[in-house]
């Protein structure tokens, strides 16, 4: 009897979730409520998890919960440590929640929202849960091993190496694109700069509050930390409004960017921990608790989709990014579907912690599906704006003119009506100056965020307040993952160097640290730089670059994990891995070409360098065209070092299928766990 | 598991959760370790060992 209600419940959630999707698909010329969206990510992921993880669990992974983890092995209380399953979680999913999620599909909603919604499902329920989830348990297997050590030991050193530049390259365009998003979203805002310049002082009190008046409380200073930041935003407000104090804060994009990128040299470089380590803290806690309240601001709003499902810009003319949907919408949405630098996380802090191996479905699986909810409710805020609204927000000066007026113009043209009075009385509304060219998806995201938190809490008249707190929020969070990626960027250049002369390796010596910070924040901060003075916005370059590293990364953990799959004997079920990296492929390498060889200047770099020769040549002329060449030929590069790594894997499955090769896998042995009595 | 219980184990959970993620677990661990009582100098020392393991953790995009 029971086990007919569950077949029966289950049956209820598979009908309820092909009603919401059908509804998104289907629905032509009338607007639907996002709860939809809701509706089917909910029903997706416990499909997913139920069904589809317990298979990889049961008969890909055959997880074995007698199986002593390097937790309970190596446990040094440090590191190494036994953790509740739940906690396992919470770490994991705040360690691979940034701002990926938030921003992709803001961007991605160009193209309407279905292709996003469709693409964070199916991607995230066949391609990245599987690829968190078995990486996560392979490094368990390893004694925590990273996935460059998997890569070199399982496939190669060629993986390795591939991995190692990957990651690298990764992570430098990562924080060139985070510190674009930062620019484009507090240029000529003194609001947004006085409130993210004021978490410095209070990252200070609290670090001195945690260090002298009450030691190790992090959570109390975090919360007292948060009140403070509050305040500044309100305070804000008045100085923004302030014909004395609005100037000191008010900076062109250009500035910002030397600021940021000065700061992100001075976190790398000098021992500024009593900033650093509390304005983690407070951006952790900012994180969690401001994606709580979306999510409850959405249900108790269940706000209306103002975006079709599909544009006219499916066809590749979006002012957005260019790029047709295929493969653009695939690259742009990483995180919140698949995103290679999870399973960094994956083989990193996370193996080391998992209890009982049995876990690691639902902290590998589980996390990623809850970080796909974060970037359905980020497709939801995008959307529930004014398509008119979002495209004058989003859409850079060199393409829709200069002035509020020619911009209005440009998007009503379109089919997509807005007008310069109205952008300006939202722009009021929020407490910016304008909301015109606002590239990079956070203003976008924010006006979203705002409208619903303004809708269940406070009504209009604190929607200021809410833009604010979005943009504070968005800005902490991306600077927190640009000191810590420059700090994680400085010593791996720094472990690299060591083989070719000691001292460069040595983390304590100050040259060392001096000129690797300075390669770092120069490799970063020459993206940033070339963002900010590209006329088409620098979001059109960048961002779809960082998705190809990200995807491409993503390939190189799906070769790392099929080669394992293969070398167990399991070769029959190596398809749940292959598939999704078999797409990855198809959407990296044709997003790859495109970007490199499309005849579309706006689209193609080398085509657009060829444009720019043509033109009336200047100095700045000169340097766009060598940005352009730049990017096509790090592009190249990537894409020829992952197909090394794919030919390298390919050949070792088809040696170890055909028995031309004994499959030799690299786990520790099996150690029966001390915990076996509790778990029965 | 009556509901109340249910409540209490979940907010106690929550709180595991909280204290995990702001390390205050981890500095409660160190101190039993070093059997050693909480003050300015034990955290300043558990600061340091926590900032070289920290440091190279990646965060995410």
């Amino acid at each position: 009897m029971a086990k007919f209600f569950r077949v029966l419940a289950w049956l209820i959630v598979a009908s309820l979730g092909t009603l919401a999707v059908a509804t998104i698909a289907l629905h032509r010329g009338e607007q639907i409520s996002a709860m939809w969206l809701v509706l089917a990510a909910a029903c997706t992921y416990a499909l997913g998890y139920r069904f589809y993880s317990k298979f990889i669990s049961a008969r890909v992974l055959a997880l074995d919960s007698l199986r002593a983890t390097p937790a309970e092995r190596l446990d040094n209380g440090r590191d190494f440590v036994p953790t509740n399953k739940w906690v396992v979680f919470g770490h994991h999913f705040a360690a691979i929640a940034g701002p990926g999620p938030l921003i992709g599909p803001v961007l991605a909603a160009q193209f309407g929202y279905l292709p996003g919604t469709l693409w964070i499902l199916a991607g995230a329920v066949f391609g990245g849960c599987v690829q968190d989830f078995v990486i996560l348990l392979f490094s368990v297997r390893r004694d925590g091993k990273s996935l460059t050590e998997m890569a070199r030991e399982e496939i190669g050193r060629v993986g390795g190496f591939v991995a190692y530049v990957a990651v690298l390259s990764i992570i430098v365009i990562l924080l060139g694109a985070g510190a674009l998003i930062v620019v484009n979203a507090l240029k000529s805002s003194p609001w947004g700069v006085f409130t993210i310049a004021m978490t410095i002082p209070i990252a200070v009190l609290m670090g001195f509050y945690v260090r002298r008046m009450r030691p190790g409380k992090v959570l109390e200073s975090s919360v007292l930390g948060f009140a403070l930041v509050i305040l500044a935003i309100l305070a804000g407000q008045w100085i923004s409004q302030n014909a004395i104090t609005a100037p000191w804060f008010t900076f062109t994009a250009p500035t910002l960017a030397i600021v940021i990128i000065i700061y992100g040299y001075a976190a790398s470089a000098l021992p500024v921990w009593l900033l650093l380590a509390p304005r983690d803290y407070l951006s952790t806690f900012v994180k969690l608790g401001t994606i709580g309240l979306l999510a409850i601001g959405i249900i108790v709003w269940h706000p209306t989709l103002r975006m079709p499902p599909l544009t006219r810009f499916v066809d590749g003319t979006g002012p957005v990014f260019s790029g047709s949907v295929f493969p653009f919408a695939f690259i742009t949405i990483a995180c919140g579907a698949i995103s290679g630098f999870h399973s960094l996380i994956s083989s990193g802090t996370t193996p080391k912690l998992i209890r009982c191996e049995t876990e690691t479905r639902m902290v590998g699986y589980g996390a990623m599906m809850a970080e796909s909810m974060v970037a359905i409710l980020a497709t939801i805020a995008a959307c529930v704006l004014q398509p008119g609204t979002y495209f004058a927000i989003n859409s850079p000066a060199g393409i829709v003119g200069k002035t509020a007026d020619a911009a209005a113009a440009t998007i009503s043209g379109w089919g997509f009506p807005v007008t310069a009075e109205g952008m300006h009385a939202l722009a009021q509304a929020v407490g910016e100056q304008t909301l015109f060219n606002r590239t990079g998806g956070a203003p976008a995201f924010a006006v979203g965020m705002a409208q619903i938190f303004s809708n269940s809490l406070g009504g209009q008249a604190v929607m200021a307040i809410w833009y604010h707190f979005a943009i504070m929020f968005e800005a902490l969070f991306i600077l927190t993952v640009l000191d810590a990626g420059t700090r994680v960027g400085r010593f791996m250049v720094q472990d690299a160097l060591g083989h070719l002369w000691k001292p460069l390796g040595r983390t304590s010596w100050y040259p060392s640290i001096l000129a690797t910070s300075a390669l770092i924040v120069g490799a970063w901060g020459y993206f940033l730089w070339q963002g900010v003075k590209d006329p088409l916005g620098g979001i059109n370059s960048l961002w779809p670059l960082f998705g190809i590293c990200n995807q491409l990364l993503a390939t190189v953990a799906l070769c790392v994990a099929t080669t394992i799959i293969v070398k167990t004997h399991k070769a029959r079920f190596a398809p749940v891995t292959v598939a999704p990296l078999a797409w990855l492929i198809a959407v990296t390498f044709t997003a790859s070409w495109h970007k490199m060889f499309d005849p579309n200047p706006r689209i193609g770099f080398l085509a657009q360098a060829r444009q720019l020769s043509a033109g009336v040549p200047s100095h700045e002329v000169s340097r766009l065209i060598f940005n352009d060449r730049l990017d096509a030929v790090v592009t190249g590069i990537l894409v020829s070092l992952v197909t090394l790594i794919l030919l390298e894997s390919a050949w070792l499955w088809i040696r170890v299928i055909s028995g031309h090769k004994q499959a030799e896998v690299k786990e520790v042995p099996f150690v029966m766990t001390r915990f076996a009595e509790e778990q029965g | 598991m009556n509901p109340t219980a249910w409540l209490a184990r979940t907010a106690a959970l929550f709180v595991c959760f909280l204290r995990e993620i702001f390390d205050e677990s981890a500095y409660t661990r160190f101190l039993r370790q070093r059997r050693v009582s909480s003050s300015p100098e034990s955290y300043a020392e558990f600061c340091r060992e926590q900032a070289a393991s920290k440091a190279r953790r990646p965060r995410c995009c």
